[in-house]
């Protein structure tokens, strides 16, 4: 399974999550946890998504899910989950 | 699984805190192009370069964009060049040639410095030595992507006192050669005492004749990193200090880990080593000097500076050692005057001086870094330097390197704009009390004793 962690930070509004979940849905990403805050009106999300299925380069995910970002006024990254692993887990 | 605190903690490194993998280098062993001619020589050496370093920079950016971390430098190593041609070059200007191929194949493959304009002269020169080191002014003055280095001593060996005499000339020839661009020459022009085969920085990588036939070395860094996270331990004592170093070095050692296992395996290149080095850049909030800062002192160069920055070695090598299965190159801080704001900024105040300089190089990677001295500085006396700097990598096994920049026209005060990277840099004074008599001699220096360590 390639599992990628996907953050998304911004100002909060109407739809964030819906409009990533679908992007994620119409790519055939399966999200396998969620969690999301809200503090001082700056919404925070992290999700851990299975990619396998997606049938691009990963580093195009990248770039999409950077200019949905871009359109919504959100700072998206979608990173590979092992820089995460590699940093915080000996 | 990765919990939310984490991610952020990386993401906020990564985005706010500078954290990048400062180059990936390939390095290349060019033995198998020696030619007796010339012309072939340069045909082979251009094809095994483009060919092994083809997919070079579209595999470290397709790196940088999956997992996130920037990618700051794609760069190439080759064989130090002095050993190629030993029967092809019958002149200075046949070596000339080998550098505006290389200069050509860095092109090519789209790297912005390739490695090993260089020769490895610790004991003594061969003529193609020589000839090489004659060849560098200007080899560096028609290219602009060719990075060179010459060895000059080592722990085993002692210092060449010839090359070192040589060096000041050949110094100060590249900044006249280079006048036009405030002697830029000189930046890409590393003297070393017990140089590494495998470093990965520039400008004095090169492929040591001991490695394979290609390798992927990478040099992390991350100084602002180190910075935030001792900002958060302000007053504590020397133990938390310590730890917090040590953490923080391990987290970014395993992401340098992580792209070099990364890049080796999609290029199918074995993967060498991991340099821990500490690299700073001019740009804000990425600086060896404001680590020293947070350590205490109110400017690199105040009493006490030496001790905070062999602390501050030692601690990233402690925790760097554990996240990588093969550690080697420089690893440990660079102190370079141009390239990073907070020893300008110590410069300028007047708190750091070129003597400081030289005693902070006995207790870190690497030496005597991008410092810009007066362009009337007569070659002996930067000799004399390089010959000091020398002596402290020979007698205490230690790498050190000289990157002087004599800049033509400049006095001291006057400021001189690299650009990029390699950043602005004040001018600094030379003590002017000569040793033009030492350097007259000739020889070299012997080894240093290996036993009787009392």
């Amino acid at each position: 399974m390639k599992k990628t962690i996907i953050t998304v930070v911004g100002k909060d509004t109407v739809g964030i999550i819906a409009k990533v979940c679908t992007f994620l849905a119409d790519n055939g990403i399966n999200i396998l946890d969620i969690s999301q805050t809200i503090v001082g009106g700056y919404f925070n999300m992290m999700m851990v998504t299975d990619a396998t299925a997606y049938p691009h380069p990963a580093a195009q995910l990248a770039d999409e899910m950077e200019a949905l970002g871009k359109e919504m006024g959100l700072s998206i990254r979608c990173m590979h989950e092992d820089i995460f692993n590699s940093m915080h887990r000996v | 699984m990765i919990n939310f605190t984490e991610a952020t903690e990386t993401i906020r490194m990564i985005t706010q805190e500078n954290l990048d993998v400062r180059t990936i280098t390939m390095g290349i062993s060019l033995l198998d192009c020696i030619d007796s001619d010339l012309g072939a020589m340069k045909e082979k050496i251009y094809g095994k370069i483009t060919g092994k370093a083809r997919d070079l920079v579209r595999t470290g950016e397709e790196i940088s964009r999956e997992y996130g971390i920037p990618i700051v430098n794609k760069r190439i190593s080759v064989t130090p060049a002095a050993l190629l041609g030993g029967s092809a070059c019958r002149e200075p200007g046949d070596y000339v040639e080998i550098a505006l191929t290389l200069e050509r194949a860095a092109q090519e493959v789209g790297v912005n410095f390739i490695g090993g304009f260089s020769a490895l002269v610790s004991k003594g020169m061969t003529k193609s030595d020589e000839m090489l080191i004659r060849a560098i002014p200007e080899a560096l003055a028609r290219t602009e992507r060719v990075c060179s280095s010459v060895n000059v001593g080592s722990t085993r060996c002692g210092i060449d006192m010839d090359a070192v005499r040589l060096m000041g000339e050949i110094i100060l020839e590249t900044a006249h050669r280079t006048a036009d661009r405030d002697s830029l020459g000189c930046a890409k022009l590393v003297v070393f005492c017990n140089a590494p085969d495998d470093n990965p920085f520039m400008a004095g990588a090169f492929h040591g004749v001991t490695e394979g036939d290609a390798v992927i070395n990478v040099g992390v860094s991350g100084p602002g990193v180190v910075k935030t996270a001792l900002e958060q331990v302000r007053g504590e004592g020397f133990e938390v200090l310590c730890e917090t170093i040590k953490k923080t070095a391990f987290k970014v050692t395993r992401v340098g880990q992580l792209v070099a296992q990364e890049a080796s395996r999609r290029l199918g290149v074995p993967f060498g080593i991991i340099d821990l080095s500490l690299a700073p850049t001019p740009a804000v909030g990425d600086s060896v000097a404001d680590i020293l800062t947070e350590i205490g002192v109110e400017h690199p160069g105040a009493p006490g500076t030496t001790a905070a920055l062999a602390l501050l070695n030692d601690q990233v090598k402690k925790g760097g050692v554990m996240a990588s299965s093969y550690v080697g190159g420089l690893s440990g801080a660079f102190i370079p005057v141009s390239e990073d704001q907070g020893m300008i900024g110590a410069v300028e105040a007047g708190a750091l001086t070129l003597e400081k300089l030289e005693a902070m190089t006995c207790v870190c990677s690497v030496g005597l870094d991008m410092i810009a001295i007066p362009g009337d500085t007569p070659a002996s006396t930067i000799s004399g330097i390089i010959a000091d700097e020398m002596a402290i990598g020979m007698v205490n096994q230690k790498t050190t390197a000289a990157r002087l920049i004599p800049v033509i026209g400049k006095k001291v005060g006057d400021t001189v704009e690299f650009g990029g990277l390699l950043g602005h840099a004040p001018v600094m004074p030379v003590n002017g009390f000569s040793c033009a008599d030492l350097i007259a001699r000739k020889g070299r220096i012997p080894a240093p004793i290996h036993s009787f360590k009392n």
